[in-house]
């Protein structure tokens, strides 16, 4: 069953900046997909429209039976709730611990105390920070930082998880910390995941589909564990 | 249940960003507090005034003494003229002997004198007591009264009330200007202290976006730290009225002056002005800080 839907999707920015030209992309369920591309390519844009912070200038995009180019701002909060999203940098509240980090995304939609208190544990268990949980974000290293990040993502059982570079700003080996989390996340609780990035070294070592964009256009789609042999042949 | 979590939530983040920015939120706090206490004085003296004026009214007699050679049909012509102006409350006939019994029985030394006088030795003059509606128009009442046939001499409070009122309702006047003019100010205070408040949190309200907070949720907090900025800016000037005003009341034992000025009676007085400030508090409160996030929180 596929849960995106991307026909004939156009995005111009305001200033003229055609970032996005004519895409269709069909995405499934339980899928992890990376999108890869050089900075410009159009990776952030496609993310950003798929949480619906930046609209789609024509087509559309069909995301769990949303219209999601139609979506008023009043209602966009229904659909971030369907979504976890985790970004370079992280995004944390400096002044808050771990934990709170994590509460903060259930407290936020006014979810009941006990349940707060159970799932944020869960999600800290899930990536590894359960010993953690009275710390505060200087405190942890990059790759702690950014689990923290993917457990406040995840805490809501979102369907979807978008990840936008999300080892930007990590080293190889924490990089690969985190992309284990993200591949346990994929299976234990059946997550669809999409992941930006351009490190190809991730890549092709997860043997995941690959979407390939370059200058707004979508160039290639390599089906499951495809993409290293092609990207070896093209060497 | 989750509405009142989420207000319970709304409120505990607006009394925290209030101790957070506390310089700031001094700042709105002091500027409602002073709007607050001029509102409460001139509250306390406009109803006090309106209190008063309503007493002398039913107080303010006008006696319209008529010539001494008035006959039984002057004295009638002289009733149904007065009866026919329009600002005629009452009139009611008081004869010279009336009067005199009056005066005998107030004073000992009147009560010799006079027990010695026949009727026909009467000095005094018959009169008629005359109550107007208008307190304000007593003057030309008392013009028009002058004009008619056979009446010697009106004799009233000559202006001293009207005055007190005048002087009284100018400084209301002035007091409702500095009112209306401080509240403004106040209410740019609030938009600015909220719009620095709004500024400090950029980066949670962006992560409240991301995981699905609503707009309302996130716009809550931010109306409320108003209202707690109008709470707190009305605290002193109620604690101020209540204890001021009962002093005030029981230094001048009720009457401000003289006898004819009464003072409200502090309870339950204060209590219905006490509400009416916190109420004004919050609400100039929430104007700011509703007019801050619609400005300032785009969602």
């Amino acid at each position: 069953m596929e849960l995106i839907r991307l026909k004939d999707v156009t995005k111009q920015y305001k200033n003229g900046v055609t970032a996005i030209y004519d895409m269709n992309l069909k995405i499934k369920k339980g899928d992890f997909v990376f999108v890869i591309g050089g900075s410009g390519s159009g990776k952030s844009t496609l993310i950003k429209m798929l949480y619906r912070e930046e609209k789609p200038t024509r087509g559309e995009i069909i995301l769990g039976g949303l219209n999601v180019a139609k979506l008023r701002n009043r209602k966009v909060y229904k659909l971030r709730r369907k979504l976890g999203i985790v970004f370079q940098d992280y995004r944390l509240l400096p002044k808050s611990t771990v934990y709170e980090n994590v509460a903060f995304a259930l407290e936020v939609i006014g979810t009941k105390g006990d349940v707060i208190k159970m799932k944020t544990l869960q999600a800290l268990e899930l990536v590894g920070l359960k010993g953690k949980i009275r710390n505060y974000p200087d405190q942890l290293s990059g790759g702690e930082q950014q689990r923290v990040a993917i457990a406040r993502a995840i805490v809501n059982n979102p369907r979807l998880l978008l990840c936008d570079e999300p080892t930007g700003n990590l080293d190889p080996t924490m990089s690969m910390e985190i992309m284990k989390v993200l591949e346990d996340i994929n299976k234990t609780l059946g997550t669809t995941i999409i992941m930006a990035t351009h490190d190809k070294e991730i890549v092709n070592k997860m043997k995941k589909r690959v979407v390939v964009l370059k200058e707004g256009r979508l160039i290639s789609d390599y089906e499951k564990g495809t993409y290293a042999k092609e990207a070896a042949n093209s060497f | 249940m989750k509405f009142f979590r989420m207000l319970f939530r709304s409120i505990r983040d607006a009394f925290k960003s209030v101790f957070r920015n506390f310089s700031l939120s001094m700042a709105s706090i002091s500027c409602i507090t002073i709007t607050l206490i001029i509102v409460a004085v001139s509250l306390i003296a406009s109803l006090n005034v309106d209190h008063f004026t309503e007493v002398i009214k039913q107080d303010v007699t006008m006696v319209v003494f008529i010539e001494n050679d008035a006959t039984e049909s002057d004295l009638a012509k002289v009733k149904s003229a007065i009866e026919r102006l329009d600002n005629i409350e009452e009139i009611t006939f008081k004869s010279k002997e009336e009067s005199k019994q009056e005066m005998m029985d107030s004073d000992e030394i009147f009560k010799q004198t006079m027990g010695e006088w026949d009727i026909k030795d009467n000095p005094l003059r018959d009169s008629y007591l005359v109550k107007v509606t208008k307190l304000e128009k007593i003057d030309s009442t008392v013009e028009e009264i002058k004009k008619i046939d056979k009446v010697a001499v009106v004799s009233y409070g000559e202006g001293t009330v009207e005055q007190l009122v005048g002087t009284f309702s100018i400084i209301e006047k002035i007091a409702y200007g500095i009112v209306i003019a401080l509240v403004i100010v106040t209410v740019f205070l609030i938009i600015n202290t909220i719009k620095l408040t709004i500024f400090s949190r950029k980066r949670e309200i962006s992560i409240m976006r991301l995981v699905g907070a609503s707009n309302f949720s996130i716009k809550l907090p931010f109306v409320i730290e108003g209202m707690v900025l109008g709470l707190l800016g009305s605290i002193l000037p109620v604690l101020g009225l209540t204890y001021g005003y009962v002093a005030f009341y029981n230094y001048f034992k009720g009457n401000l002056f003289s006898p004819l000025i009464q003072l409200i009676k502090p309870e339950p007085f204060i209590f219905y002005v006490a509400g009416v400030i916190i109420l004004l508090g919050i609400i100039v409160g929430t104007i700011g800080s509703y007019h801050a996030v619609r400005r300032y929180l785009k969602v």
